[in-house]
């Protein structure tokens, strides 16, 4: 009723301004921020690692993981926590309970989105399917073809949220299956080229969707050395436009702070990966001011 | 009607104006570490509870025991922990491929850097197999010519390292790391005959270089897991006391 009330409101504001006074009144001069906050290839790693671990010693865990999101939500309401896949497989935890733990924990966690990473397929795509039930969030993947599957209409290509104004399109991208993952486990999903597919959806995204902020949830890995044309997510930031973030997955890549490249058309793309096991939590912070942005004016990125 | 139709109108382009007007114009990146000084959130915590002491209760639970510590450093071209491993895929596996086939083992190929942990002197529990084998591959069976067995072999005897193989196969390399023989329940190599090779999925799919495994003359999947097998292979023998031997050896003068 509330937001109805404005609209009218403003309508009538509207045209008690007459028809070029379009900067209206209502709109006022804040910025709005929209917080992005992500994982990737935590690979049920929910309790800590050990005192003694070699590499991590009491490093990650889950419940802390809970404790710092609060604690940014309690700051910013405007907050979206994203997964890039790969949340399987890893500890006892998934032998035992083929993903049910991870899944409610990250509910509980308020996880919004995440995408699939070749992991997940670890129980085939039917242990996939039979935990959807104890996630609460959804998952999206633009280029798996899920058609002839159990996943069929369960995973969506993006997902778009409305928070504090802006508009958020988010789209997921997986990694080629063939070869990484026995056939007998991802069963009919195919494969569509992650490129084609993100040049694809930016545009809906960007165009018809009218989003003003496009992350692609990514779990096709950031760059490959000696593959330096493999498909990656550094490959993909410079192959395509629209994209304002891209979170990758699946090469484990510990960026202590975001890559940035740049796009198609020269604009800035911001890739971010946090490395693997919950170890770390990743924060990108977007600022948003009214009104449209002129040819000189660039967006200072703080990295 | 006409102030109606210029109402949705205004509203359209309010709309319109409405999403065109937000300009990104700052970005501001960092990395959180998730550690000690997070306190642990409790509703979570609890949660996980009763799943973690399931879970550990299980994985404590005691399957054998180890007359001594086994460890892959143990031996240049055997070590009795590998033997164990090879030995136990053979042994766990061939009734399996029998039923399905009427074939039975020849032998059995691991990989050395497949053992991620020793086996500690005393109790042998499920969380043991778990840290020899973290991860998930499964046992196959591969039909290879005996040209392909020679191939492994040259292999073998170039890589230098002490990858695990079971019993009926044995290679006895010269100093110069050359082959000095071959022989799989003790005979010679028929380069025309079929072999039936357990190994896993990740050494088949060319894991360690190991690309003799291609072209082959079939391919079993066991969906066995190598962990599986381990944990089989402790509940059956309540005592290991597994020995370096001479299944893979350098001659000395």
């Amino acid at each position: 009723m509330k937001r109805i009330l404005f609209i009218k409101q403003a309508t009538s504001a509207t045209v008690a301004l007459g028809l070029s006074g379009l900067n209206l009144q209502s709109f006022s001069n804040t910025t709005k921020k929209i917080t992005i906050l992500h994982t990737n290839d935590v690979h049920s790693h929910i309790d800590p690692f050990g005192h003694q671990h070699s590499k991590n010693p009491n490093k990650g865990g889950i419940a802390r993981r809970a404790t710092l999101v609060d604690a940014i939500r309690n700051e910013n309401p405007n907050t979206l926590l994203l997964d890039a896949g790969d949340i399987f497989q890893g500890t006892p935890y998934f032998n035992y309970y083929g993903g049910e733990l991870e899944f409610k924990l990250m509910s509980m966690l308020k996880y919004d989105l995440a995408t699939i990473g070749n992991h997940d397929f670890d129980n085939g795509i039917e242990g996939l399917h039979a935990q959807l039930p104890h996630a609460k969030f959804d998952f999206v993947s633009a280029n798996y073809d899920f058609t002839n599957t159990v996943l069929d209409g369960l995973v969506k290509p993006y997902k778009t949220f409305l928070k504090d104004g802006i508009k958020i399109g988010v789209f997921g991208l997986g990694i080629k299956l063939q070869g990484l993952v026995d056939k007998t486990m991802y069963k009919e999903t195919s494969y569509n080229h992650p490129i084609e597919i993100a040049q694809d959806l930016s545009k809906i995204l960007k165009e018809d969707e009218l989003c003003d902020l496009v992350i692609c949830l990514s779990h096709i890995g950031y760059y490959y050395k000696d593959q330096p044309k493999r498909v990656c997510d550094l490959n993909l930031a410079k192959a395509t436009k629209n994209i304002d973030l891209i979170i990758g997955g699946h090469t484990h890549t510990f960026l202590p702070k975001p890559t940035v490249e740049q796009n198609s058309e020269g604009q800035k793309v911001l890739i971010n990966q946090v490395g693997a096991y919950g170890l770390y939590l990743g924060k990108v912070d977007f600022y948003f001011e009214d009104g449209k942005k002129t040819q000189s004016e660039g967006t200072q990125i703080i990295v | 009607m006409h102030i109606k139709y210029i109402f949705k109108l205004l509203f359209l382009v309010f709309i319109v104006s409405c999403n065109k007007t937000h300009k990104l114009t700052k970005i501001k990146a960092e990395r959180l570490e998730i550690n000690e000084t997070l306190s642990k959130n409790a509703t979570v915590e609890n949660f996980i509870k009763p799943y973690r002491a399931n879970v550990n209760k299980n994985l404590d639970s005691i399957i054998s025991f180890a007359l001594d510590t086994y460890s892959k450093t143990d031996g240049d071209y055997n070590t009795a922990i590998g033997n164990l491993m090879a030995d136990a895929v053979f042994t766990e596996s061939d009734p399996i491929f029998y039923l399905r086939t009427g074939q039975h083992l020849d032998f059995a190929l691991l990989n050395h850097g497949g053992i991620r942990a020793p086996i500690s002197k005393g109790a042998i529990r499920i969380r043991t197999a778990f840290e020899i084998m973290p991860f998930e591959n499964s046992v196959v069976i591969v039909a290879l010519k005996g040209e392909q067995i020679i191939k492994m072999t040259e292999y073998l005897s170039q890589y230098g390292k002490a990858h695990p193989i079971s019993n009926q196969f044995q290679l006895i390399l010269n100093a110069d790391s050359t082959i000095y023989s071959a022989t799989v329940n003790g005979n010679n190599i028929d380069e025309s005959k079929i072999y039936y090779v357990a190994t896993n999925d990740y050494l088949y799919n060319g894991g360690n270089q190991m690309t003799f495994f291609h072209p082959n003359d079939g391919l079993y999947v066991l969906d066995y897991k190598i962990r599986n097998v381990l944990i089989d292979y402790f509940k059956k023998n309540d005592t290991i006391n597994p020995k370096r031997d001479n299944r893979f050896i350098m001659k000395t003068k």
